[in-house]
């Protein structure tokens, strides 16, 4: 964390006037970035209600089994992986760099998992027959539309979280990297995990029947 | 967001030599300013010269126009435009206005010029991300401009493309096809360059300020970047997501916004169960706050310019402040009542009428402080002062009407009409470009070393002050006369005897337009040829001109700047004369003292 604070503020530190956020420039402009995509996340969620609302014919095609248990299988696979991210900050924290790579594995095999059985979900849908523009069940074909869309740039998200930890682990075990890296990349993938405790209540959950 | 882009500054003091690293992919902060300015400045020729178009197919609309059908067999054969291709004239002047002039102006170029320097940065906190911020706007440029040249041309449904005209595809008409699709692509790009910028300006204004530049410290101007891009973070990323449903309404066969069993030229189109009215909430909860991101930085400018010529402390920077802020929260409440005529449940539109009324309150807070900081002032008048005093009167004229345009029941008759056409011109266009004036005007020595001449800065705004009240304040009238706005021509029988308004107006843009080559001129002339500008022509308190006219490549030429004052300290006893820098360490005789 020191060494992070150091590496901001152009190398003039005390030259400078303290900033009202006592954390690094790199975590701030995640934090505002974590703001914006929660602003993405939440106009796109807005529309998803709108048109559920807007449509009398709305389906809840979704059975406990497999589909919602598929999903609190996703749900406990992310949320472990953001653990065992706090377990790669805090052993980059303390220096402990093999300990970190270890931690830092495991949530990138998590963030794996979790895609490999969202997309293994997809295709079974593809193979039902729904459509971003398509609703086999009959009802409104908005259902597609929104579950695609919203759970697509939710993947999306998943699915650069992995590249973005798998390239900060390596610069970490290099050594170009530091702890600071680390944490503000775990700090994204809190979010991620956190966007999902919105969209999976909201999308499977009050799809289900 | 973890590469080396987010490398602190201090990797690139070594100026770079390469023409490329210099001025095209420049990671300096000033080279990106002007850049954007640029871009601003091709940009509003075009948008001028697409305004032209409009007026004179308004005022005569049998006349062909020289060369333009050689740019649109289609639009305009013979040289005459046609209804489709007014309202695609018109959509893209509107387009690159607002998204390309208004917003990269006063924003991007001149925030990203002045804001570190003002603070006391070296640089922006992200220079690479600064970079790509312009690089990704003037691609997103390119893409919309390029809709002129593909299939029918460019889109026709407005910069507000609203829904399902803006959804439906080729089936809706000339300019629905690429055009269209190139339009939405064109802002998701937009969006992603000004998130970039926002993130960039806020980090760089909290963590970046020197030595002494507290919040309270920072000059008014500074806060208005501040507060614009803290806007522009929330209202581009919900723009952002709209723009890609709208792309996947338009390619991928989904019906977010276009309803059941819609009917388009005798083609009943496959679609079902979007809503248009979906579409609306989307753009408009990002678009009315972006009229903000174009007006505030002008709030900011006027309020730094204004008092180093009325030679006074600004009235109330405080209360000044607030008023900013609170325009701008408030910004994200009111989008409803573009929306009041929508078939949006009547309820709302009073839900929406009451806080926009509201934001007269801190709008006129700030008017009467200007006013008051020239009250009894001893003005020195200069194109640049000139022109703040012009951005209070269009601001004032445009922001009356708003009182009338915020109450459903009068906006039921006035809506859609020329009178909004001349209501957001004023307060939003005419005011945000006037901001622009005075801002290069009073910046142009800081930014190239070189005076503008100033008789030609002062013809250039009386014509222009003039100019604008003759061409938008007749449209009030037209407006209460009926006048409905985005019509191509004027045939129906209530309409016919407006003709020699419309008449009037378009002689009055075509003068005033012809104007602006007068600041073209001004511009290039004083570039190379303008008398050599000291480091601080204006005797103003602010950082800028506590260094060199151009600032060195690192801003400070390695000093490390100190701050001691706020940036009010006009018609103070300083030793420099009647004005105490930011950075002079002398003290200010108390009973002289402004708020520092």
């Amino acid at each position: 964390m020191s060494e992070s604070e150091m590496t901001v503020g152009i190398g003039h530190g005390p030259s400078m006037e303290a900033s009202p956020f006592a954390i690094p420039s790199k975590k701030l402009a995640m934090w505002l970035f974590i703001m914006a995509d929660a602003a993405t996340f939440a106009a796109i969620l807005f529309a998803y209600g709108f048109l559920r609302e807007a449509s009398p014919n709305w389906s809840t095609p979704f059975a406990f089994s497999p589909t919602i248990l598929n999903g609190m299988i996703m749900t406990v696979v992310l949320l472990t992986s953001s653990l065992t991210a706090l377990g790669g900050v805090q052993a980059a924290k303390a220096g402990n760099k093999s300990s970190c790579m270890r931690w830092l594995g495991a949530t990138i095999l998590l963030g794996i998992v979790f895609a490999v059985l969202h997309l293994r979900e997809w295709f079974k849908m593809f193979d039902e027959g729904w459509r971003l523009f398509q609703n086999p069940t009959g009802g409104s074909a908005q259902f597609g539309a929104a579950f695609f869309s919203i759970t697509g740039l939710h993947l999306l998200h998943v699915i650069s979280g992995v590249v973005a930890i798998i390239i900060v682990a390596l610069g970490y075990n290099r050594g170009r990297l530091d702890a600071g890296h680390v944490e503000t990349t775990a700090l994204y993938w809190h979010f991620v995990d956190l966007v999902w405790m919105f969209v999976f209540p909201l999308l499977y959950l009050m799809n289900a029947h | 967001m973890h590469d080396s882009s987010t490398q602190p500054v201090h990797h690139q003091m070594v100026e770079p030599t390469g023409f490329i690293r210099k001025h095209v992919f420049s990671l300096d902060h000033k080279v990106i300013g002007k850049q954007y300015y640029g871009l601003a400045f091709v940009a509003v020729l075009t948008g001028m010269l697409l305004s032209w178009l409009m007026r004179i197919h308004l005022a005569w609309p049998t006349v062909p126009i020289p060369l333009l059908d050689k740019l649109s067999p289609n639009g305009a054969p013979g040289g005459i435009i046609t209804p489709e291709y007014y309202l695609s004239i018109m959509t893209m002047h509107a387009t690159i206005m607002v998204f390309f002039v208004l917003t990269t102006a006063p924003f991007a170029a001149f925030g990203n010029f002045l804001l570190p320097i003002q603070v006391g940065a070296e640089d922006m906190a992200f220079p690479r991300f600064n970079m790509m911020s312009f690089w990704v706007t003037f691609v997103a440029f390119l893409v919309l401009v390029a809709s002129f040249f593909v299939g029918d041309g460019p889109p026709l449904a407005g910069w507000t493309s609203y829904a399902p005209l803006s959804a439906v595809g080729a089936v809706a008409g000339p300019g629905q096809g690429t055009g269209q699709t190139l339009w939405a692509i064109s802002i998701a790009i937009f969006c992603v360059g000004q998130l970039l910028g926002s993130l960039n300006f806020i980090t760089t204004t909290l963590d970046l300020r020197t030595k002494g530049m507290s919040l309270a410290r920072m000059p008014l101007s500074t806060w208005g970047w501040f507060i614009t891009s803290v806007i522009g973070l929330l209202a581009f990323a919900v723009l952002l997501p709209a723009c890609i449903l709208l792309i996947l309404d338009r390619t991928a066969g989904t019906s977010f916004f276009i309803p059941s069993g819609l009917v388009v030229n005798d083609q009943t189109l496959p679609h079902s169960g979007g809503s248009p009215l979906l579409w609306q909430h989307l753009f408009w909860f990002f678009g009315h706050p972006e009229v903000y991101i174009a007006i505030l930085p002008g709030f900011g400018i006027i309020s730094t310019i204004l008092p180093a010529f009325a030679r006074k402390t600004i009235l109330g920077p405080r209360a000044l402040l607030g008023s900013m802020i609170s325009i701008g929260f408030l910004s994200y409440m009111v989008w409803g009542h573009h929306m009041f005529l929508s078939g949006m449940n009547p309820f709302s539109a009073i839900l929406f009428s009451v806080p926009t009324l509201f934001i007269t309150i801190p709008a006129t807070i700030s008017v009467l402080l200007w006013t008051g900081t020239i009250y009894g002032a001893k003005m020195r008048f200069t194109s640049a002062s000139l022109f703040c005093i012009g951005f209070v009167s269009v601001f004032i004229t445009g922001g009356l009407s708003g009182f009338f345009l915020a109450q459903p029941s009068i906006d039921t008759y006035l809506h859609a009409t020329y009178f909004v056409v001349a209501h957001f011109h004023f307060v939003m266009a005419v005011a945000a470009m006037f901001g622009i004036f005075a801002g290069t005007y009073f910046w142009f020595p800081k930014m190239y070393g070189r005076m503008m001449n100033e008789a030609l800065g002062k013809w250039h705004f009386w014509l222009t002050f003039v100019g604008v009240y003759c061409i938008f304040m007749p449209m009030h009238y037209l407006g209460l006369a009926g006048n409905v706005r985005r019509y191509a021509s004027f045939t129906d029988n209530y309409l016919v005897p407006l003709i020699p308004v419309h008449k009037f107006i378009s002689v009055a843009a075509l003068i005033t337009g012809a104007a602006q080559l007068l600041f073209f001129f001004n511009l290039f002339w004083s570039r190379f040829r303008g008398e050599k500008a000291t480091d601080n022509p204006w005797e103003a308190t602010t950082l800028e001109w506590s260094t060199t006219s151009p600032p060195p490549f690192d801003n400070f030429g390695g000093r490390h700047l100190v701050v001691y004052h706020g940036p009010e300290e006009y018609g103070v006893q300083g030793t420099a004369g009647d004005y105490v820098m930011q950075t002079s360490p002398e003290q200010i005789p108390p009973a002289n003292a402004g708020k520092s």
